[in-house]
Order: structure tokens, then C-alpha cells, then sequence
């Protein structure tokens, strides 16, 4: 986190620098670097130096979704997964913010332990990772809840944490490097378009 | 009242509202020695501590999408602050079978803190528009009138730009466009191919120093604002100068309830209730110079109604609320998965595109009035919240495919927003709510909003055109829109563009307009109203651009005429 950070601070204080000398804004310089502090702070107080506390999820919840995040984006030989990308902790921050996130989520880790007690007569995470994943596939996909309306609830619930594992993922450094993203920095000019391979042009 | 406490002095002019048009106010009117007392309803804005420039999702623990994931619905939570569709307290309704959506930011600079930099000139066919083909009303006023006024304020503002002689879209005084990104030089040749005219876009981005301002530095966020004003902002660019005549009073958290007229009916002040104190205060002032944004302002007049103003202010036409219009705005996109070879690189760019298509078919008969303009968007834009739910949705899944997947769709897409002229209807107008009281105790307002089958036209045209230029790129069309429902062919609710203008709007003909050509009340000589609230059409030209350009008018005009002692 430090080096990106350290980046940031460093384009803010330059760029600060280089409006001293402009009619419109000789306030910046302080007050960037009081800026600066914050961001300092900011990132400081973001390290994850201790382990996170769910503010919603109970302990046992908190481990299905942290199972559950990882399931929908694993680590590969690119990258990390969602939990190494901090996903379950955005999951449950937003969902202590949020009554609708409650149910949808909240509610649905409970029907998921419901479904496996029905079907396996365990709770989810005593399930075998073979049963979980079996698990899984009906209710990744909606067509499985029109064929089985006793799954629509679950698919409904999947779909809508999928999205918020994605969200959680490629918002982090982890996914961002993972897409191979560039940018977010300060240029002196925009290049334009690298040559476009000839066979795709 | 218990309690109203009046301003000690009475200022020359009295300007409500610090954004576009009430920035450029307040610069002008003070630059030409009055003395101007400045209200906004909002904070200061501090841009180096408020303006999240080049942070990154992870830098915040919401990720973007804000507290309980609000944001999600309201631009992310990057987007310079203060702006909502809903603000707590401050209600506004919307008539039975009308869905009226109204984008306001309570903040010193307004709107134009997050702006889109959309600087588009209006062309002067846009001036005669009754002449040309019976719909709506003409101007009072010409191309050739507002045109000195176009360049003084790109020359101060800077936008860039490029001469193209386009009889839709003229051309101004230009800063040297930034180079097109991949996406853009897709669009372009598909574009040539079809006939259809794409040109470098015109934003009010500084591609050189302007004024001690320094040149962007492409990180393409200027939606965030800007800590080095390198794109424009009227709290960045129109008040400094004004805040250093040492003639401007600015007051904020100033809630404006009533322009304050005397015997002779001419306008002395302003009450507001200060949003500290819930109290209301007074400002006495020679002159009022509404530029609250369309709507606030048009909800100001009504709302001062005065024994010789039964009707409220400036209404003896009727017409304040009235010819209410937005921007027709419909959107798609496509998929070109041969995009995915590209090797990763910075597209970041300006915060906004470097090409446009501007109204291209102004030369032949249309199925519907008017005209719209596209904007392009796509590409390898930073990551965020929302970017793979259409990923997710269309593909489902999870594991390792997903992730792939996500890698593979990543900057593999194209987007179009066609933003067209909406021609002002009979059933779309803002009034008074008889029975809703904000919590300043301000009757609010109440919306009625309606489509024609002109705009609907329209919107389906663009959806055509959209298909048409990703087939012709090679790509796929992936947007679906219904030809039913309430919004056919994903025409966006009313208001949604946030270009909502018109509701008092200028004319030759005291009976059927609020304004004279200078922004002047027909009714109040000292009365003036500054902001989108003016225009008498909305052509597929945002309208910032031109909101400044009458402000500055308009403030000359009332500069000369205090100094003839006419006011």
C-alpha cells in the first residue's frame, strides 16, 4: 500500500509546487500539505496490521463469506483471490450500513446453511469442499432457479454477492493490478494510442 | 417571525447562487466596481482537502460506492461532493404519472464542481427556432449577439478544440485538443465509414496554462474536481478574481425564501434562512441576480408572491415554471473483443471523451425536430464499483472462468450517450407543491415531466445509430432497449441529463416570456435571472457554456445601466 501511496503524496506535493506561481490558487500549497497529513493518516489507519472485526456477520457467517468470496474469485497464477483483496471486509462493511444488504445477504447465508442442512444434513461449512461447490452450481445460474423453484432464493442471493465480490476484488490493488490497469498519475502529456496490433485494426 | 436580522448595508447587487451563471455574475459585476453580496445555499468548498484527485478505490473503505453502497445510485462516491439526487430535508415532488429527477450540489461553485466540461456552443439556426420549423419560440436574441460573448468566455475558461466548420456546431476559440485515445479512433473510422461526422470533442480542460492556471496533467478525473483547476469550476476559476476586487461578500449556508420587493415594485433584498442558525436573514440590495440553477430560481419567483406580485415575481406572463426541458439522453454500448490484444497502457486522458459526433444530419429530413449529439466513452478506465455487473449478469458463474472472463471483457468496450433537443411540451412545467414545505419551511417544488413522441423519435434514432457504428466497428451491439414501457428505447426519465432549463425563460413578448434578451424581468427592471432558467431552447449543445455567456451579457448590460442610474 505504502508505495502507491507514497506516489500519490508525491504527485500532490508537485503539483502543488507548480501552482505557487498561479494567480487563481496561491492557497494550495498549505493547505495540500495539510492534505497530505490526512492521506497519511488515511493510509496508516487502513494498514492491515491487525485482523479485521466484522462490524455485521456473526463469526460463523463471516467464514462462509470469506469461503464463498474466494470461491467466486480464487487465486490464480495471475493474482491473488478476493480475500487477499479484502472483499469480505467491504461485503460486511457495507452490509452493517445497509438493511436491504442485510437480507439479501445476511439472509441468505442463512438459507444457505437451511439448503445444506436439507440436503446434506450439515451446516455449509461442515459440508465437504466437493459438497459446497455442488452447491454452488445451482445456484450460479438462474436457469437453475427456473427449473427448481426451491433454488431461486439462493440463486438470487449468489448473483448479488457475485457482484459485490467483483466490486470488492477489482476495486483493490490486487484486482486493479490484475486487469493491468495504468493511470491514475500525473503526465505532462496524454501519448495517445500505442499502435494497435495490425491484425485487430 | 421572531427574529429577522438585516444586513447593516445595502450592497449594489444581491447574486443567489455561486455556480455557473452566478460565478460569472459576481466576477464581472464586481471587476466593474459594484459591490455584490453572494448567497449559496451550501459550504465553501475546499478543492485540496474535498477533491479526491487521484486516489484510488482502495484508498477509501467504501470503495466508491459510499456509505450502504448510496453512491451506487448517485455518480460513485469520487464525484466532487455535495451534489444529490435527493438531499435530506429538501424534498421536491413529482405530479401523478411523472418522474421528475433533480440533480442539485449545495456547494460554493454548484454544479460545476463535477461537471462533464461539455463547452458547445449553440449555432445560429439554435437562436430561430419557431422560424425554422413552428415548433417552440424563437430567441430575442441572435448568434451574432452572444457570439463576442462565446469567445470572451472560452478565452478566459480555456476549452479545447478544433476549427471544423460544421454548420451545427461552430467553432470557438480553442486550446489544442488532447490526442484521440484507441476506443476513439474505433469510433472514428467506423464513423468515415457511415458518413457521420467525428471530430475532436470541446471540453473546458486546459491543454496549456491559462491564467496562471496550470495545464492538465491527465489522470481523467475531473469529475472528482480538479486540486490544480486545470478543468473549469466556477469556485476555482470565476470567484477568486471576484473574491479579489475585495468587492465580494460571499455567504454561505444562506437558504434563499424570497426576493423582497418594495412600493415601487422593484426588488430590495432578499430574505434567506441561515442554515446554522434556522433563522431568517436579510440582504438589501439595488439590484437581484437570480442564478440559483432553473428550477430554484423559477421556485424563488414563485415563491415571492407580494400583493403587486400575486402571481409570485416577474409573473405576469404566467410563464415562470414553465417550458420546462432537459436533455433527450439514450445510451448504449458494444462489446469488441478484439480489443482485448491491446497492450495495457494509460487511456486515462482528460476526465471526459476527446472525440464526439456533433449533430451530423442538419442537411436532410429527419423523422423527428432537432438534433442530438453523441458522446463517447470506454475503454481502459480505472476500475470500480459496477464495472463487471454486466460481466456477472450476462455470464453467471464463478472460480477461475469468471476471473478470466473479467480479464479478457476488461477496456473491450464502447459506449454512446446521444444527448438531443428536447422541444418544451404543455405537460412538462414546475410549480409550486400546495402541501410540502421543505425544513427551511420553503414550499418545494413539484414537477410535471412528459416525453412527445419527438423526443421518443429521436431517442430511437439513436439507439440506430449507436447499433449501426458499433457493427460497423466490428463490434457487438449490446444494449437492449424495450419500443414500450414508460422510457422506450432507454430514453432516461426527465431531468436525468441535469440539463433542466427554460422555466423563465427570455422573449420579445412581455406576455408570453419572463425575461427581455439581456436576462432583464420584464415586470422588475432590477431583476435578473442568470442561469439555465433563460433559455428558450435547449438545443444538443449542454448548456453551461452558454449560461455563461448570457451571465457575462447580462452583467455588462446591468453594469451599464446602474451606471446610467436606470435601475
Amino acid at each position: 500500500m505504502s508505495s502507491q501511496g507514497v506516489t500519490r503524496r508525491d504527485i500532490l506535493k508537485s503539483l502543488a509546487i507548480g501552482a505557487v506561481g498561479g494567480s487563481v490558487l496561491q492557497v494550495i500549497p498549505a493547505k495540500a500539505a495539510e492534505f497530505v497529513h490526512q492521506a497519511v493518516r488515511k493510509e496508516k489507519a487502513a494498514s492491515p496490521a491487525g485482523k479485521y472485526a466484522p462490524k455485521y456477520f456473526s463469526a460463523h457467517q463471516y467464514e462462509m463469506l470469506n469461503w464463498l468470496c474466494d470461491a467466486i474469485i480464487p487465486k490464480d497464477e495471475h493474482s491473488g483471490g478476493a480475500v487477499d483483496a479484502g472483499a469480505p471486509e467491504f461485503i460486511d462493511l457495507l452490509t452493517s450500513e445497509n438493511e436491504k444488504y442485510q437480507l439479501r445477504l445476511g439472509g441468505g447465508l442463512v438459507w444457505l446453511d437451511s439448503f445444506c442442512a436439507d440436503r446434506y444434513v450439515k451446516s455449509f461449512m461442515e459440508c465437504a469442499p466437493e459438497q459446497r461447490n455442488e452447491v454452488l452450481d445451482l445456484i450460479a445460474y438462474r436457469k437453475n432457479g427456473k427449473k427448481d423453484p426451491s433454488l431461486s432464493q439462493g440463486v438470487s442471493f449468489f448473483s448479488f454477492l457475485r457482484k459485490m465480490t467483483c466490486d470488492g476484488f477489482y476495486t483493490s490493488k490486487i484486482g486493479i493490478a490484475d486487469l493491468q490497469y495504468i493511470g491514475n498519475t500525473s503526465v505532462r502529456e496524454f501519448p495517445g494510442c500505442p499502435p494497435v496490433p495490425e491484425s485487430h485494426t | 417571525m421572531a427574529q429577522v436580522t438585516r444586513s447593516p448595508k445595502t450592497y449594489d447587487v444581491c447574486v443567489i447562487g455561486s455556480g455557473a451563471g452566478g460565478g460569472m455574475a459576481a466576477k464581472i459585476l464586481t471587476e466593474g466596481g459594484l459591490s455584490v453580496a453572494l448567497l449559496e445555499a451550501g459550504p465553501q468548498v475546499y478543492p485540496e482537502k474535498d477533491f479526491k484527485m487521484l486516489m484510488w478505490p482502495y484508498d477509501l473503505p467504501h470503495r466508491g460506492a459510499g456509505v450502504g453502497g448510496a453512491a451506487l445510485e448517485n455518480f460513485g462516491e469520487f464525484l466532487a461532493p455535495n451534489g444529490s439526487w435527493d438531499i435530506a430535508g429538501e424534498p421536491y415532488t413529482s405530479a401523478p404519472g411523472s418522474d421528475f429527477q433533480w440533480f442539485r450540489s449545495r456547494i460554493v461553485g454548484g454544479r460545476t464542481n463535477h461537471w462533464g466540461r461539455i463547452a458547445l456552443r449553440f449555432a445560429p439556426v439554435d437562436f430561430r427556432s419557431y422560424t425554422r420549423d413552428s415548433l417552440g419560440a424563437d430567441w430575442p436574441i441572435s448568434y451574432e449577439d452572444i457570439a463576442p460573448y462565446y469567445d470572451k468566455v472560452e478565452s478566459y475558461i480555456g476549452v479545447f478544440g478544433t476549427k471544423e466548420n460544421v454548420s451545427s456546431a461552430p467553432d470557438g476559440v480553442f486550446l489544442p485538443p488532447p490526442k484521440p485515445r484507441c476506443h476513439e479512433l474505433i469510433v472514428k473510422k467506423a464513423c468515415d465509414k457511415l458518413g457521420v461526422i467525428c471530430i475532436p470533442s470541446r471540453l473546458a480542460i486546459l491543454t496549456q496554462s491559462v491564467n496562471g492556471r496550470q495545464a492538465c496533467h491527465y489522470c481523467g478525473q475531473c469529475g472528482r474536481g480538479c486540486v490544480t483547476a486545470s478543468n473549469f469550476s466556477s469556485s476555482q476559476v470565476l470567484l477568486p478574481p471576484a473574491m479579489a476586487t475585495g468587492k465580494l461578500t460571499l455567504i454561505t449556508g444562506a437558504m434563499a425564501r424570497e426576493v423582497l420587493v418594495g412600493k415601487d415594485g422593484k426588488a430590495e433584498g432578499v430574505s434567506y434562512i441561515d442554515k446554522a442558525t434556522r433563522t431568517e436573514k436579510r440582504v438589501s440590495a439595488r439590484a437581484v441576480v437570480l442564478a440559483a440553477s432553473a428550477c430554484e430560481s423559477a421556485r424563488l419567483l414563485l415563491n415571492s408572491k407580494s400583493s403587486l406580485f400575486p402571481d409570485g415575481l416577474a409573473n405576469s406572463s404566467g410563464t415562470v415554471g414553465k417550458y420546462l426541458m432537459d436533455s433527450t439522453g439514450s445510451d448504449g454500448w458494444g462489446e469488441f473483443p478484439y480489443l482485448d490484444k491491446m497492450p495495457p497502457h494509460n487511456h486515462d486522458g482528460v476526465g471526459g471523451m476527446h472525440m464526439y459526433i456533433p449533430w451530423w444530419k442538419f442537411d436532410r429530413k429527419n423523422d423527428f425536430p432537432r438534433g442530438y449529439h453523441i458522446e463517447i466513452w470506454g475503454g481502459r478506465d480505472m476500475p470500480g464499483v459496477g464495472m463487471f455487473n454486466d460481466l456477472c449478469h450476462r455470464e453467471e458463474g464463478y472460480g477461475a472462468g469468471l476471473k478470466k472472463r473479467a480479464r479478457q471483457v476488461y477496456g473491450t468496450t464502447i459506449g454512446f450517450s446521444g444527448r438531443g433537443e428536447m422541444i418544451p411540451n404543455p405537460d412538462t412545467y414546475c410549480e409550486i407543491d400546495p402541501d410540502v414545505v421543505d425544513q427551511w419551511g420553503i414550499p418545494v417544488l413539484r414537477f410535471h415531466f412528459k416525453w412527445t413522441d419527438y423526443e421518443l423519435r429521436q431517442a430511437q434514432d439513436m439507439q440506430q445509430t449507436f447499433r449501426a457504428i458499433v457493427e460497423a466497428a466490428g463490434g457487438e451491439y449490446r444494449t437492449k432497449t424495450r419500443i414500450d414501457g414508460p422510457y422506450p428505447f432507454g430514453i432516461r426519465e426527465g431531468g436525468k441529463i441535469i440539463h433542466e432549463v427554460g422555466t423563465a425563460r427570455m422573449g420579445a413578448d412581455p406576455k408570453t416570456s419572463v425575461l427581455n434578451g439581456y436576462c432583464q424581468a420584464h415586470d422588475v427592471k432590477n431583476l435578473f435571472v442568470t442561469d439555465g432558467a433563460s433559455l428558450v431552447t435547449n438545443p444538443d449543445k449542454n448548456p453551461t457554456l452558454t449560461i455563461m455567456a448570457l451571465s457575462w451579457r447580462a452583467s455588462d448590460y446591468l453594469l451599464s445601466e446602474a451606471q446610467k442610474g436606470n435601475l
